[in-house]
């Protein structure tokens, strides 16, 4: 279906248009203002030029160090959740039940995580993993391990990772088995005759079925575990010391916290930069994708 | 064929592991103080309603559960009604920008609200709206509508162009045709789309901390008064948080029956 070409579909667009240009684009030109200026208080602010992104990108200047070693501890954090959430993700997927009142029930349950203030998701994982009062901590603590989430690095990052496995998981999950549903049936009887095994089934008809929104899932885990905030900052407040401080609480301790608003208006463009890329590639690779299944199946259509 | 071997095991393990956290906040909020920090109960052994009693007395304690709702509401409507015709037309026509603009708004959803945190707060002062639900809800747009317009422009695709262009023959203006048939047509698409503008602005907390101060403070941000000078009021803060899941188990609740599909954000 081809779409016709008409400029005043600009007319349609143009509230949701005015809408996110107000609150995008404005506060985008103070980042941009403030990023190449210094103040000293009272209101008073001087020409810095770049000043602020060539220390940003060097690492021996204290902005350029925390900057980056925040950078790789997110990107760390990333790459961890998602190696965990995907595949998981996929197993849990696959376990639904096929009908009946069971799926109603499991979808509730799994969706109750997303919906959960992310303040008091933290709070959960606070009070869960306390060795005093939380039955996590407690029962890792009487194993014979010595957990304590707010002392030990280690298991500051093993919380906030195991609250992220908790809290998005069920994303990737219902994400997959919205495209599991959407096979025909057909598919798995035709499988069912050629007499393919359950691991051919998975890898020739449920992955690549699944393809679409294993990317779309990949897209917002990646996004959201790289802009995370509120819950390890409710958790672990950054710490034990700064092993546990991602970008975004980085970058809201220099801005609220110290108000230096030129570092942190430079941290903050650069910081979206890096998002707005991965975020194109990966449309660019989607919508690519998209076009290639189609003309597959224009082609198979002509015979 | 669908499921794998094994799969009530890993299901059911995996349903416990996303439980019992919030059973444990569950358990806590009936306790009383005294038993969170002196012993440790599976299940509270003086059962309590206190702690509730105190947030529904409370004005500034359920002030906030309303300050939220009033913002979520508000954004939530906004969203919908300029996302709707937006997602008509990226979804029928081809016009100059179109696919920029699509990329544009998708990446304001991937936007760090850290990024945005001040300057709303200077912008948002300087129109006078600081401190009132308005503000928290046009601030929500910036990732709400950008996600609305995606999801229904899949359910828009879905309707097909035949019909339009039946009730244009029928003499259908294209205001009247957009609210009398569109409209009813991709209903559970706008139920999928508010679900999710429901979800992500209740669930914010920077920028909703941030843009207010006393009249619109919300929930999440009283929540943190629990802390005082006696120490943490552990069973206040589980019973506050315990009220947050509610509105969030009611909405999934009505639209359990979407969710698969809203999740296929209605293209799959």
């Amino acid at each position: 279906m081809d779409k016709t070409i008409n400029q005043k579909a600009w007319f349609l667009v143009l509230p949701v248009f005015l809408v996110v240009a107000f609150s995008a684009v404005l506060p985008l030109m103070t980042v941009v203002n403030y990023s190449m200026q210094d103040t000293f208080g009272n209101n008073q602010f001087f020409w810095n030029g770049v000043g602020w992104f060539k220390e940003l990108l060097d690492p021996t200047t204290d902005l350029g160090g925390r900057f980056l070693a925040s950078l790789w501890r997110n990107l760390f954090f990333s790459a961890v959740i998602l190696a965990i959430e995907v595949p998981l993700g996929i197993v849990v997927a696959l376990s639904m039940p096929r009908q009946g009142f069971s799926v109603a029930v499991c979808l509730v349950i799994l969706a109750l995580p997303l919906l959960i203030p992310w303040n008091v998701v933290g709070t959960i994982w606070q009070i869960f993993g306390r060795p005093d009062i939380g039955l996590m901590g407690y029962v890792l603590n009487s194993l014979g391990l010595n957990y304590n989430y707010v002392s030990n690095d280690l298991d500051a990052w093993a919380t906030v990772i195991v609250m992220d496995v908790w809290h998005w998981t069920s994303l990737v999950a219902l994400l997959c088995y919205a495209g599991l549903k959407s096979i025909p049936d057909a598919y798995y009887q035709a499988a069912q005759i050629d007499g393919a095994s359950r691991w051919a089934v998975f890898k020739a008809i449920q992955l690549p079925k699944m393809n679409r929104v294993l990317l779309i899932a990949v897209l917002l885990r990646f996004m959201d575990s790289f802009m995370i905030y509120t819950e390890p900052f409710v958790v672990t407040g950054g710490g034990p010391g700064n092993s546990t401080t991602f970008v975004s609480i980085e970058l809201v301790k220099i801005a609220l916290g110290q108000f230096d608003l030129g570092k942190a208006a430079a941290l903050s463009l650069v910081y979206n930069l890096i998002i707005i890329i991965v975020c194109w590639i990966f449309y660019t690779v989607m919508t690519n994708a998209g076009v290639q299944r189609r003309v597959v199946v224009d082609k198979k259509g002509v015979k | 064929m669908h499921s794998i071997p094994g799969h009530r095991v890993i299901l059911i393990l995996f349903l416990i592991f996303l439980l019992l956290p919030i059973y444990w906040l569950v358990n806590m909020s009936f306790k009383t103080n005294g038993e969170i920090v002196s012993t440790m109960t599976l299940w509270p052994h003086q059962p309590t309603i206190a702690n509730y009693m105190r947030i529904f007395t409370d004005e500034s304690w359920y002030s906030g559960y309303i300050n939220s709702l009033k913002y979520v509401v508000i954004n939530t409507i906004i969203s919908i009604s300029v996302a709707l015709p937006a997602a008509y037309a990226f979804s029928r026509y081809r016009f100059l920008g179109d696919k920029h603009l699509f990329f544009w708004l998708l990446s304001n959803r991937m936007a760090p609200a850290a990024v945005y945190a001040l300057p709303f707060f200077n912008l948002y002062s300087a129109i006078n709206l600081f401190d009132t639900p308005w503000a928290v809800a046009l601030a929500h747009c910036i990732f709400n509508v950008p996600l609305a317009v995606w999801i229904l422009e899949g359910f828009v695709s879905g309707v097909p162009r035949e019909i339009d262009e039946t009730a244009f023959l029928d003499g259908y203006s294209f205001p009247r045709f957009f609210i009398r048939i569109l409209v009813p047509l991709i209903a559970s698409g706008i139920g999928v789309a508010a679900f999710f503008c429901f979800m992500f602005s209740w669930v914010e907390l920077l920028l909703a901390r941030t843009l207010t101060s006393v009249d619109a403070k919300p929930i999440s941000a009283v929540m943190t008064r629990t802390v005082s000078a006696a120490g943490m009021d552990w069973g206040l803060l589980a019973a506050a948080g315990v009220l947050t899941i509610i509105p969030g188990a009611l909405v999934i609740w009505f639209v359990r029956n979407y969710i698969a599909r809203g999740f296929a954000l209605g293209r799959v």
